[in-house]
């Protein structure tokens, strides 16, 4: 039975890793945080939040992130308490042991779109709609990733069957489960910006960086002073260093 | 213990004459008479310890917020990411602190090659070593089974059926590791269990280590004997300084990864919870298995894989007498620095290839390193004690330096 | 001269190997404030420090328990009695002397922590010789508006920060 896993994992791994070859790069875009010192635009991860939540949310969910913590993209808490009442969740048992619904709140995590995983796969013809959480840094240059895959839907060529799935150049194996999600006219953006599909893809993924690493700013700020001191205590320590051993030659 | 007299006064006299602690610690990190040639590579054995400890307080840290249970280890790491005060600083600290923690450790140890430290007297602190170094990988390995991610999981899976390569009672231990018939959550309460002690296991080897070390000296970069007063220097502060100025340089480097790619030595496929049911793609070892990983896959039976990787690591056990030349500096071993530059270079391909799909070209590239390792110590180390012709070594430490 | 420039020499030495001590207690420092704080109330923790309480079927001379930060809230719909009770008291004999207007936002809800004073148990509702809260662990007393008035507690159960939402509902913290 042992030999069998590690066989299927063999096998798995060299099938994949033919049918990986056959995925296209990701295309190189450069984002607000592409840079090392590059930070999260707030617009452009506001409007991600809006496709979010009247496009992706019915089917991903991004239960990892707290709506609270929307405060880290500008929102105050009553903008966020009403952000977080388009969604329903089963609250506790009330006084009589039913379970009645209520609206999110502040405090609650991102309501998920199906109440389990097998609901989930049913719902999609089988096929489980990933959590968005951590989408950005669970694949491969993950933000170049999702905006390539969002925008690679094309017909397949001439004779490529694709199943019940879809066509996406990006794709391992160049067939997703998932119909093209965006279009162009999904949206209209609450500031005004012109809906497009590459304006919607390049918001949703802005917004999905933040919320795979909402420390990403504080990181990098926090990060720029540390090493500075570290640099400079490092030459400090070297002078000292030199001095002390000096001595030891005269 | 010579100048500190029980008649003095103070408090530090006070306890050191009922608990010499103080007299220890003068011993053993400021009087301790340290080869006065010593150069950089030396920095890496106190940077390990460093690392040990950053490893042991970060980690003492994040046990306090993870839960070691199947449903809850991926979330409480995302809880520690994103609520705990800092929790993503040491979260990544951690990450990128073992694999640090590595990466120093194999300085060391080629050091330790290239100078000959692992020569008489020096066999049982050789020893010590490679034990340090199989407890850090059975501790790797069980914490990067905790975020409970598909390569957590998934590698977890692999490396524990390597067990059941064993005839006969092969199936049974797996089972037994597992407690169960898979990896699930049993395997990972133990494995938690298991990744908090070893770190201890460590320290206790290290104090052992350090204990051998200090019973006959460092080696240095000559290889030779100390030959009197005139070849060492105290410790403090000439090797403190020196080792806070690597430390503080080492820092900066470690931060710069832990700030700025934090999740480059990882993988990103440990950001999707773990699935029994589904294989990711590529499964790869952390960065610093990779070569024994190479060589497991390298030979075609099971058994002879399992039996080759554990080979790689016990030869070292019997290198000192392996190693038949006297000389012990591979400063004046000419043939035996090219060969260590062509060993590390082996050592750097199996890495490489370990990361590769196990397939066509790789396939007999490991094989080719694979068994270039193995001949590198079992048949070209003893011969060539035999046939080298070492240059002539310099009478003592002092001299060459004070001839400067 | 040459003693000139060895002092001048010695001074940068010091200052050199001072400035060393210093940044490397910095750096210490530094690195130790994320370690204290980590075990400081996280996020999640401190976005449940508010909740609302919704009041409405709440009949008066009943009282409802609720969490609140881990620990139980009392909530009390006190009756007339007992209003009067609270307020017919010289303030000047009590241990923790505190107006019942203090201590209320609307006399007809008390709303106190139900945590005694004096080392952190629960007292029981309606019990005690004043008719308001008696905790079993050490005997002490307290009063229908949660003074403390016999036993070995310090002070008064405390109120925590609350304001009324609506008629119905009470928003705590």
């Amino acid at each position: 039975m042992h030999i069998l896993t590690i066989a299927i994992f063999l096998v798995s791994l060299i099938f994949n890793s033919y049918s990986a070859d056959k995925a296209l790069k990701p295309e190189q875009y450069p984002f607000s945080f592409s840079k090392p010192l590059g930070k999260i635009d707030k617009n452009s991860a506001q409007r991600g939040l809006q496709v979010y939540v009247e496009v992706c949310a019915s089917c991903h969910g991004l239960k990892h992130v707290a709506y609270r913590s929307l405060e880290g993209l500008g929102y105050n808490k009553d903008q966020i308490n009403r952000i977080a009442a388009q969604f329903q969740l089963n609250d506790l048992p009330n006084d009589e042991g039913e379970i009645l619904k209520r609206n999110a709140i502040f405090s609650d995590y991102f309501v998920e779109p199906y109440e389990n995983y097998n609901a989930a796969k049913a719902a999609n013809n089988g096929a489980y709609p990933p959590d968005l959480s951590l989408m950005v840094k669970a694949r491969k240059d993950g933000a170049n990733y999702v905006r390539s895959l969002l925008l690679g839907y094309t017909d397949a060529p001439e004779g490529f069957d694709v199943g019940e799935g879809y066509y996406n150049k990006y794709m391992a194996g160049n067939v997703i489960a998932m119909p093209q999600p965006l279009y162009g006219d999904d949206v209209e953006y609450k500031d005004g910006t012109k809906a497009s599909l590459e304006q919607e893809v390049n918001d949703l993924v802005t917004f999905l960086t933040w919320t795979s690493m909402p420390d990403l700013e504080n990181r990098r700020a926090a990060g720029l002073k540390v090493i500075f001191f570290l640099f400079i205590m490092t030459i400090v320590f070297y002078l000292s260093y030199r001095k002390i051993w000096s001595e030891l030659k005269n | 213990m010579s100048n500190l007299k029980k008649n003095e006064r103070g408090i530090l006299n006070w306890i050191d004459y009922r608990l010499p602690v103080i007299s220890f610690l003068k011993h053993s990190a400021v009087d301790y008479p340290t080869p006065r040639n010593l150069n950089y590579w030396w920095n890496f054995g106190s940077l390990a310890g460093f690392f040990l400890l950053v490893q042991i307080i970060t980690g003492v840290i994040l046990s306090m917020h993870y839960t070691a249970h199947v449903d809850h280890a991926f979330n409480s790491i995302e809880h520690i990411m994103r609520n705990v005060n800092h929790g993503w600083l040491i979260r990544y600290i951690h990450m990128n602190g073992a694999s640090f923690f590595f990466i120093v450790v194999y300085i060391h140890i080629f050091r330790g090659l290239y100078y000959g430290s692992y020569k008489a007297p020096r066999e049982l602190l050789w020893w010590l070593g490679i034990i340090i170094l199989l407890l850090m990988m059975a501790t790797a390995f069980m914490g990067y089974v905790l975020p409970w991610g598909q390569m957590s999981f998934w590698g977890a899976t692999v490396i524990t059926n390597l067990f059941s390569a064993i005839p006969l009672i092969g199936d049974n231990i797996t089972q037994w590791l597992w407690g169960g018939y898979s990896v699930d959550n049993p395997t990972l309460s133990r494995f938690y269990t298991l990744h908090f002690l070893l770190p201890f296991l460590i320290v206790g080897v290290v104090i052992l280590h350090i204990v051998a070390l200090h019973t006959h000296g460092s080696n240095n970069p000559l290889g030779i004997d100390k030959k009197g007063p005139q070849d060492s220097i105290p410790f403090h502060p000439f090797y403190t300084i020196k080792d806070l100025f690597g430390l503080s340089f080492a820092l900066t480097i470690f931060f710069a990864v832990v700030f700025f790619a934090p999740d480059f030595l990882g993988h990103p496929d440990n950001y999707i919870p773990a699935d029994p049911l589904k294989t990711p793609a590529h499964i790869v070892p952390e960065w610093y298995f990779l070569p024994f990983y190479a060589i497991l896959r390298a030979i075609p039976d099971k058994l002879g894989g399992v039996i080759a990787m554990f080979s790689a690591i016990f030869v070292l056990f019997l290198l000192p007498w392996l190693d038949t030349s006297k000389v012990r500096s591979a400063t004046f071993r000419p043939i035996y620095k090219i060969l260590f530059w062509i060993f590390l270079l082996d050592t750097i391909i199996l890495g490489w290839v370990g990361s590769k799909p196990a397939e066509g070209i790789y396939i007999i590239i490991s094989r080719i390193a694979t068994s270039y390792y193995f001949v590198h110590f079992l048949i070209l180390l003893p011969l060539l004690g035999k046939f080298e012709k070492s240059r002539p070594l310099p009478e003592s430490i002092g001299k060459p330096v004070l001839a400067e | 001269m040459s003693e000139n420039i060895k002092s001048k020499k010695k001074s940068r030495r010091s200052f050199i190997h001072q400035a060393s001590g210093a940044m490397g207690i910095v750096a210490v420092s530094a690195a130790g404030w994320p370690l204290i704080d980590q075990m400081n109330p996280s996020k999640d923790v401190e976005a449940l420090a508010t909740i609302e309480v919704d009041i409405s079927e709440l009949v008066e001379g009943q009282s409802k328990t609720v969490l609140w930060r881990g620990k139980p809230l009392f909530i009390k719909h006190r009756s007339q009695k007992e209003i009067n009770d609270a307020n017919n008291v010289d303030i000047n004999q009590l241990p923790h002397p505190e107006n019942d207007e203090e201590r209320v936002k609307n006399p007809k809800y008390l709303v106190l922590i139900g945590v005694c004073t004096h080392l952190g148990c629960v007292p029981a509702s309606d019990k005690g010789d004043f008719q308001g809260w008696f905790c079993p662990c050490h005997g002490s007393h307290y009063d229908t508006s949660g003074r403390i008035r016999k036993g070995p507690a310090p002070k008064n159960l405390e109120i925590p920060p609350y304001t009324f939402k609506d008629e119905n509902t009470i928003l705590v913290g």
